[in-house]
């Protein structure tokens, strides 16, 4: 029988029965439930599988490299923005190559329903020069995790799996196959292929640029590319990823008098591209998240029209559904009844009892006293500080600005400067920026809201539980202004001291206001209880 | 057959359960199925929709179309009409009636009841009362799946085995109170469909 899988369950069971030997990540919507699910997975268990959490995305696809270099199957996940976290190692990867086969995912999210922006990750692949699969459904993310491996072993090369927000998030019936062996240890062949020395780096690059046309090849005869006659030449459609299953709501196989080419292997299958460029008078591109092959053909095409995002075909920005795509072929949508005038919004907020409202309870009041604008933040539940009722937090830009932010802004003279950052966050990217404070002894204050998890994405464990008063005095801040508070309504008077004397400090301080995650708490006490039962 | 359906609430009040009850029905039937949830930040008490599409050929999107969709099933008055604009001219609306008030400016509960009752296929349900009637608060999901099962192209036992296959696990007892949840909700819709 069919296993109901989530996208990113179905690529994890692909991974797993492809020869997977481990996957590194940091968790991240909409990624997180493909580590998740290998972690909770009895035969990833039994089949000794690495499975747990990295402190950032560049930690995670390095040691994923290293597994690869040890001659086996590695796997590295993240959403969109770790890509960014990633990219040193991801693009100098693709100049070392591989040994086992490496898969990097991911997960991107057109439409930022959990992110701070759609950037379109095969920029990323195309830029490093590395094969691309774009799944359309989630048989095809089982399908091409299973199948990348070999993929990445043919070329030696890593490969991306690029996921978006839709697939990785929706469940379907995925047929599993035959779990392969694991690869047996073994070196690289050149004992110097990953020594990325100029002289190296240069024949490495060459050998990289010498398969780019095998690479196209494979993408012509990949079998996740598909071409599709059609009667109607006044239009070609070229569909990518998730986009196919959009174009096919409204134009089923048996209806569509287009010719439609379906794109889910990179680089782009460009004399597929040519043929129907031929054949059509105008070329429809759907993709969801940027113009990446629009751009690109609009290169390679003489004269032939070219519509989609970049001329208004379809919207330059946010996600596709089935009713943008049914305006871009003049297709009448029925709407159903307006949204009533009563419905109003209703945004995410902090769980009834988070320990992140107390600390910016006692932040707010402490505040006052400077005027607003000082309170630099970072990614993570503690966010939500920007909306009513606090109101406290002015930025939240990337993992770990916070600390780096507020020391810019106190350099220019802003004092103080307060950064607020979670414990995940500081783990992730916030101790490299706190040596710099030190270093510079700038006036800012830090408060660690430590809820000893990454709760964000799910309450996942945290890297710095247990570490952070050590990690903060080794780098150099002075013991006397690192303090440890328990973040509750009775102790809000000592916070606001607390907080109120640290901000008056014209050095490093960091105060950790610690007290567990609320949603980890009563997961935590639920399981407790059930193993008492036992 | 084909039901496109928004399952819809707000993040924590377990609308996938339900839908993971109407999943395992669907697959027990041997039909293919579509689900795309809403994950990450949302959860944190904000909307949170669940696109279902069941049919007995293959789905091509992951979301419902505007203006496509069967039927909403709201385990939250204000919710249910958030996604109207989804709503098929012949489509229902399934609704619970206890407001989840975790914002400041929560409208007013008549107003909300004014315009669902202008519905012209609409079934009000006060799930939470007759889940604590019943003894067991906790299968409030459960009541609104069985008041919108009449209205869904499948026989009653399969909901029935769905429940069955993912309460199994925790003993007859817990699986006995949702069967009963179930068939609450089913006989409230019967009797009060409009």
């Amino acid at each position: 029988m069919q296993k109901l899988l989530l996208g990113d369950e179905a690529l994890a069971q692909g991974a797993i029965d492809g020869g997977l030997s481990g996957v590194y990540a940091y968790p991240g919507t909409p990624s997180t439930e493909i580590t998740e699910y290998i972690q909770d997975s009895k035969q990833a268990k039994d089949r000794r599988i690495r499975s747990d959490w990295s402190a950032n995305e560049k930690t995670a696809t390095e040691a994923a490299l290293g597994m690869s270099y040890a001659g086996k199957r590695s796997m590295v996940c993240m959403k969109h923005v770790g890509m960014n976290v990633a990219a040193d190692c991801f693009m100098n990867a693709a100049v070392t190559g591989v040994n086992g086969g490496m898969l990097t995912v991911a997960a991107d999210d057109p439409g930022m329903h959990s992110s701070q922006n759609e950037q379109d990750s095969r920029f990323f692949a195309k830029f490093a020069l590395v094969p691309v699969l774009e799944p359309s459904s989630q048989q095809e993310c089982y399908d091409m995790a299973y199948e990348g491996f070999e993929l990445s072993e043919k070329f030696n090369v890593p490969v991306m799996i690029r996921l978006t927000t839709r697939i990785a998030h929706s469940r379907a019936g995925v047929t599993t196959r035959e779990t392969k062996k694991q690869n047996e240890i073994s070196l690289p062949k050149d004992p110097r292929q990953y020594v990325l020395l100029p002289g190296i780096a240069r024949r490495n690059y060459k050998k990289l640029l010498s398969i780019q046309g095998e690479l196209e090849k494979a993408s012509e005869e990949s079998k996740w590319n598909k071409y599709f006659d059609g009667k109607d030449k006044s239009k070609g459609v070229i569909a990518c990823g998730i986009a196919y299953n959009y174009f096919r709501e409204n134009y089923p196989e048996d209806k569509c008098p287009y010719p439609v080419i379906k794109v889910s292997q990179y680089p782009l299958p460009r004399k597929m591209v040519e043929k129907m460029a031929k054949e059509v008078k105008e070329i429809v591109v759907l993709e969801d998240g940027y113009p990446l092959v629009e751009e690109q053909i609009k290169g390679f095409l003489a004269k032939e029209p070219v519509r989609g995002r970049l001329d208004g075909t379809l919207p330059r920005d946010g996600e596709l559904n089935p009713a943008i795509v049914a305006a871009a072929f003049g297709i009448k949508i029925n709407q159903g009844a307006d949204i009533p005038a009563v419905v109003v919004g209703r945004p995410p907020a902090m769980c009834t009892g988070c320990s992140h409202i107390d600390m910016y309870t006692a932040l707010k009041e402490v505040m006052q006293k400077y005027g607003t604008g000082r309170v630099f933040s970072d990614i993570g539940c503690y966010t939500l500080g920007a909306l009513p009722p606090y109101g406290v937090i002015n930025s939240c830009v990337d993992m770990g600005a916070s600390i780096t932010m507020a020391k810019g802004a106190a350099d220019a003279g802003l004092v103080p400067a307060v950064a607020v950052i979670g414990d995940s966050t500081f783990a992730h990217s916030g101790i490299t920026g706190l040596i710099d404070a030190v270093r510079d002894k700038s006036p800012i204050t830090i408060i660690i809201s430590d809820n000893e998890s990454t709760s964000m994405t799910g309450g996942q464990d945290s890297s710095a539980v247990g570490i952070i008063e050590r990690v903060c005095e080794a780098v150099g801040v002075e013991p006397e202004h690192i303090h440890t508070l328990l973040p509750l309504k009775k102790n809000h008077e000592e916070m606001v001291e607390v907080f109120s004397r640290e901000i008056e400090y014209k050095g490093v301080s960091v105060i950790i206001p610690r007290r567990e995650c609320i949603q980890k708490a009563v997961r935590r006490k639920k399981k407790e209880a059930k193993e008492k039962k036992q | 057959m084909k039901i496109d359906l928004i399952l819809c609430g707000v993040g924590g009040q377990g609308i996938l359960s339900i839908a993971a009850a109407l999943g395992a029905a669907a697959l027990r039937n041997n039909l293919y199925l579509k689900q795309a949830e809403t994950h990450g930040m949302s959860q944190r008490g904000g909307d949170v929709v669940s696109h279902m599409r069941i049919s007995d050929k293959p789905i091509h999107s992951d979301l419902i179309p505007i203006g496509a969709a069967d039927m909403i099933l709201s385990v939250e008055p204000m919710e249910a009409l958030r996604y109207l604009p989804f709503l098929s001219p012949k489509g229902y609306v399934v609704t619970n009636t206890t407001p989840f008030k975790n914002i400041p400016n929560y409208p007013s509960e008549d107003e909300i009841m004014k315009e669902l009752k202008k519905l012209p296929n609409v079934v009000i349900i006060d799930a939470d009362a007759i889940a604590e009637e019943m003894g067991s608060k906790r299968s409030m999901n459960i009541v609104m799946l069985g008041a919108a099962a009449p209205f869904l192209d499948m026989p009653y036992e399969s909901f029935e085995n769905g429940l069955r296959d993912i309460f199994g696990r925790k003993g007859d007892d817990v699986v006995n109170s949702n069967l009963a949840a179930l068939k609450a909700g089913y006989y409230f819709s019967i009797k009060n469909r409009k």
